[in-house]
């Protein structure tokens, strides 16, 4: 099992050409031959999401996919959230909120929310609560990383109503 | 050397110690730049791949290794032959002579005792190519009988039984306590096999510089100054030979930075293979070959008076400690038996705890070890007594607690060298009533009363705990100013992701006069000073914020004496506010920042005058006392009668602890730390066939909490007792969440179905509420 592929892996908007073999996970890929290694890995059997990715628009297990099999779509990691210095909303509200202590789990649950949120920002509390009990957390207890997603979900939306609202 | 402190001031009175300010940790982190192990890489590095035992106790007859070495890519196939100049995995202190047959050798020689145990290690090219070699290891062997149960012995070689150690405490005239009994009430307890799972599974990069003779072990974590004095010995390297690094990391626990074998094969493996070697531990790995812990099972005794006073108790345990002794020897025996009676006063006590090797992962340390199984036992046997004597639960602890009056209370043992726990401060009474009034229990009863009324299986439970931290015996911090005036911190401690750089830089900026966010704080590394005491038992804020406190305040003197001479200003005419020395109350006047005071101690420099050139300062702190924070926890559980699953609706923490260097990592660490205990009380167990083959070996089996099984969580942190033996009053924070969980479900639980007594074994899970259901229906 040792033939190499040339693939091509869009990353936050910046494209990595790579020779992989066709069994190394999208996750291994993503880090070791994309250098992006923000993105972390837990389990490697789908259960604690650490690897969570947005891949076209839809959080996925990073480690339950080949790198094959991402060639040609869009990859979102969470080295793509902040903008220059300015963070995402869910990262400064995972800062202000306490939301992570050793800090492993984050970039996959804040991937998670990030989704959840740009696919339907009106989402109901119930409805975010089932998304984020996909991914574990050892450290929190979790309410704080409820907390800063509820608080970046309201921030989003004003967010969202200031720019509609302002004159051009 | 010991010698009271006097209270220090309250959160209001100061800048930022005391407050809940935002960590410096975090922007790394949720931008994705935190360097944990596996982010550690190094150019023309090997990757490890551990062969591990698939029996659990097997006469290792021949390894053929010859298939995976003639894989393409594979460097080297190492066994026990291997390096047999390898000393077994040490003890990190001096233990009992009779532990050390029991040590883990690095590689398996002559048997294996565990499915995991490693038996060879291949070295390869690429971590795929590895595993494959890894795979093409033929271990031939021929089995041994297993020993599954730790109240069966066993042999664990020719001349050694499974029963390496039996520990005693005991203290007090016990049978003269039995004989006056009004009530004797005895109970058997059993404490599943569970443990810290970090997120982040454990590495080990190795990396040798020859150009240097230095040896390098990345991934670090923990204790890592303690590490290398092991390596240091096992190894035979000199001291500056050989450093410890460590980055992010994943979660600690207590079980991640332990010393393991696999740090010991990538040291090894990069000096004799000359290139960097990198392991990074799966997940399957890690719940098989990390620590386990926990598994103990209680045979308990209490004699009472009519009044429900504990004129003695007696404890006959069996610690299950899996296949090998490692690092911490007995340690977990001994501190379950010396904190079981907690904050009640005992007439008599006698506890006989027989440390046992059974044919699982080896067992250490976790978050609160032999206290969340302790209290468990202790709080189990106080709702039992209160049951028997028809007495309140809460009544009967507070006629047993010990008196706030009576403190310092030392409790001292009988046995040479069984260490004596002295309470330094408190009133457990006094926190009890805070308790019950903060969280309005009595509401919260009557609520549950109305419910059950309305045929709710819902109950309550409660448990009171104390809690250690700070063991000294002493450690040290540098602090420098830069000529940009930023501080570097410089510290023998560590960072398991608990926010400690935030903590010793609220420590260092109260006590300089800087903003706490410019302060770079360095930690796990063995290179930037020679000693330290890392991250357990809650020691960290205690130990090292006690140095760096002492480091700051001698750094300001200094400071302050250089800007008096440049300013022409008496010295306590002077304060230092936002790393700018100014004259004291007033806007005005002439100023001079920290940097630039660095910059006019240069060497060479004329305002010298033949002091050493540099704004810095080293000091230390020494204490030859731990500390005790303690604290009341309360449940309120839900059972669902039929399938046997139990909702925990809440669960609330009263905790003092002297001083709060952080109220908002502080709430994280109790709160993460109770949910951990939910885990161990309903969830979390690792289960083995009989045979010893590991049944929870996926996140599939083992099962942590996620979010739909954590319930709200309220803290209320108590300052009114600052310990006097350190002088910032601070008591350990990190421990205390989880220490009263597993006692506390147990007890609602017990409520819920009107079943006094009923949870006799940790965790709940439905199967076990449903059979204890069963009997009832069956023998109601």
């Amino acid at each position: 099992m040792t033939e190499k592929l040339d693939i091509t892996l869009n990353i936050n908007g910046r494209n990595h050409a790579i020779r992989v073999e066709a069994r190394k996970t999208l996750v291994d890929a993503i880090r070791d031959d994309c250098g992006q290694t923000g993105t972390h890995i837990g389990c490697e059997h789908g259960i604690c999401g650490a690897c969570t990715v947005i891949l076209d628009g839809e959080a996925v297990r990073a480690c339950l996919m080949f790198a094959v099999q991402a060639q040609g779509k869009k990859i979102r990691t969470v080295e793509g959230l902040a903008q220059g210095d300015k963070l995402h909303p869910l990262q400064a509200a995972f800062i202000k909120h306490h939301g992570l202590q050793c800090g492993f789990c984050t970039p996959g649950f804040l991937m998670l929310a990030v989704n959840a949120l740009e696919r339907n920002p009106e989402i109901g509390d119930e409805e975010l609560l089932d998304v984020l009990s996909s991914n574990l957390c050892r450290c929190t207890g979790y309410q704080n990383i409820i907390t800063a997603v509820r608080a970046a979900a309201a921030e989003m939306r004003r967010g969202v109503l200031q720019q509609a609202g302002a004159p051009a | 050397m010991t010698h009271d402190h006097p209270p220090p001031p309250p959160a209001a009175d100061r800048k930022v110690l005391g407050h809940p300010v935002p960590r410096i940790e975090d922007r790394p982190l949720v931008t994705g730049h935190g360097l944990y192990a596996g982010d550690v890489s190094f150019p023309h590095q090997l990757h490890m791949r551990i062969v591990r035992a698939t029996n659990a106790h097997a006469r290792l007859v021949a390894i053929d290794t010859a298939a995976a070495r003639a894989h393409p890519g594979v460097v080297a196939v190492w066994t026990a032959d291997d390096i047999a100049d390898v000393p077994p995995i040490d003890f990190r202190d001096p233990s009992a002579a009779v532990l050390k047959p029991y040590r883990q050798p690095v590689l398996a020689r002559g048997r294996v005792r565990y499915v995991g145990d490693p038996v060879a290690a291949v070295f390869a090219e690429d971590p795929y190519v590895a595993e494959d070699a890894a795979d093409l290891v033929e271990a031939k062997v021929e089995p041994l009988p297993v020993v599954m149960d730790a109240h069966e012995l066993g042999e664990f070689e020719t001349g050694h039984g499974t029963e390496p150690t039996v520990v005693r405490h005991s203290f007090g005239d016990i049978d003269a306590a039995f004989a006056k009994a009004h009530a004797i009430v005895d109970l058997e307890l059993t404490c599943g096999r569970h443990s810290g799972v970090p997120m982040e599974t454990r590495g080990a990069i190795g990396r040798y510089d020859a150009a240097r003779d230095v040896l390098e072990l990345h991934g670090a974590a923990k204790v890592p100054h303690r590490n290398k004095e092991t390596l240091v010995r096992m190894l035979g390297r000199r001291p500056h030979g050989l450093h410890l690094f460590e980055g992010a990391t994943g979660g600690g626990f207590g079980i991640r930075g332990e010393l393991y074998p696999e740090d010991v094969l990538v040291l090894l493996a990069a000096m004799r293979l000359r290139r960097p070697v990198k392991w990074i531990e799966d997940r399957r790995e890690h719940l098989i070959a990390a620590n386990h812990s926990r598994q103990q099972h209680h045979r308990v005794r209490a004699a009472v008076d009519a009044q429900g006073h504990l004129l003695g108790i007696t404890d006959e345990f069996f610690h299950d400690q899996g296949a090998y002794v490692r690092t911490h020897g007995a340690r977990v025996v001994g501190r379950t038996m010396s904190m079981l009676t907690g904050p009640y006063k005992v007439g008599a006590y006698r506890a006989v705890g027989h440390f046992r090797l059974t044919n699982k992962t080896p067992a250490a340390t976790y978050r609160a070890p032999g206290r969340y199984e302790g209290t468990f036992v202790r709080e189990r046997l106080m709702d039992a007594i209160a049951q028997r004597l028809g007495i309140d639960g809460i009544e009967l602890r507070r006629r047993n607690l010990i008196p706030g009056a009576a403190m310092p209370y030392t409790v001292a043992f009988d046995e040479p060298g069984a260490e004596e726990l002295i309470l330094d401060s408190g009133d457990f009474s006094a926190l009890l009533d805070k308790a019950l009034v903060h969280f309005k229990w009595r509401d919260v009863l009557a609520d549950v009363t109305r419910r059950r009324a309305a045929g709710e299986a819902v109950g309550t439970g409660m448990a009171m705990f104390v809690e250690e931290s700070g063991r000294g015996p002493a450690d040290g911090a540098k602090i420098s100013v830069d000529t940009d005036g930023v501080v570097e911190v410089v510290t023998g401690g560590a960072s398991v992701g608990q926010g400690f750089a935030t903590a010793m830089a609220q420590i260092c900026a109260e006590a300089l006069g800087v903003d706490y966010q410019s302060i770079r704080v360095v930690h796990g590394r063995t290179d930037r000073i020679a000693y330290g005491i890392g991250a357990h038992a809650a020691r960290a804020t205690v130990m090292t914020g006690g140095a760096v406190n002492a480091t700051a305040l001698a750094l300001r003197a200094k400071a302050l004496q250089y800007a008096s001479e440049l300013l022409q200003t008496p010295a306590d005419a002077l304060d230092i506010l936002d790393g700018v020395v100014r004259r004291r109350g007033g806007e005005g006047g002439p100023s001079i920042t920290l940097g630039e005071i660095a910059a006019r101690v240069k060497p060479g420099a004329e305002l010298l005058h033949g002091r050493e050139p540099g704004l810095s300062a080293e000091a230390w702190f020494h204490t030859d006392h731990t500390v005790f924070p303690y604290g009341a926890q309360f449940a309120v559980v839900r059972v669902d009668r039929d399938t046997g699953h139990v909702t925990v609706e809440r669960l609330m923490i009263a905790y003092e602890v002297g001083r709060a260097v952080n109220p908002m990592m502080l709430d994280g660490q109790l709160v993460g730390g109770a949910i951990q205990g939910v885990g161990g009380a309903l969830l979390e167990e690792f289960t083995y066939d009989h045979d010893g083959e590991p049944l929870s070996a996926t996140f599939a089996d083992y099962l942590t909490p996620t979010l739909r099984d954590a319930p709200p969580v309220d803290v209320l942190i108590a300052e009114d007792f600052p310990s006097p033996r350190n002088p910032l009053g601070l008591k350990g924070g990190g421990e205390g969440g989880i220490n009263a969980v597993g006692a506390v479900i147990a007890s609602a639980i017990d409520d819920a179905i009107d079943m006094p007594g009923a949870v006799t074994r940790l965790p709940v899970t439905p199967q076990r509420l449903r059979e204890i259901l069963r009997r009832e229906a069956a023998h109601p």
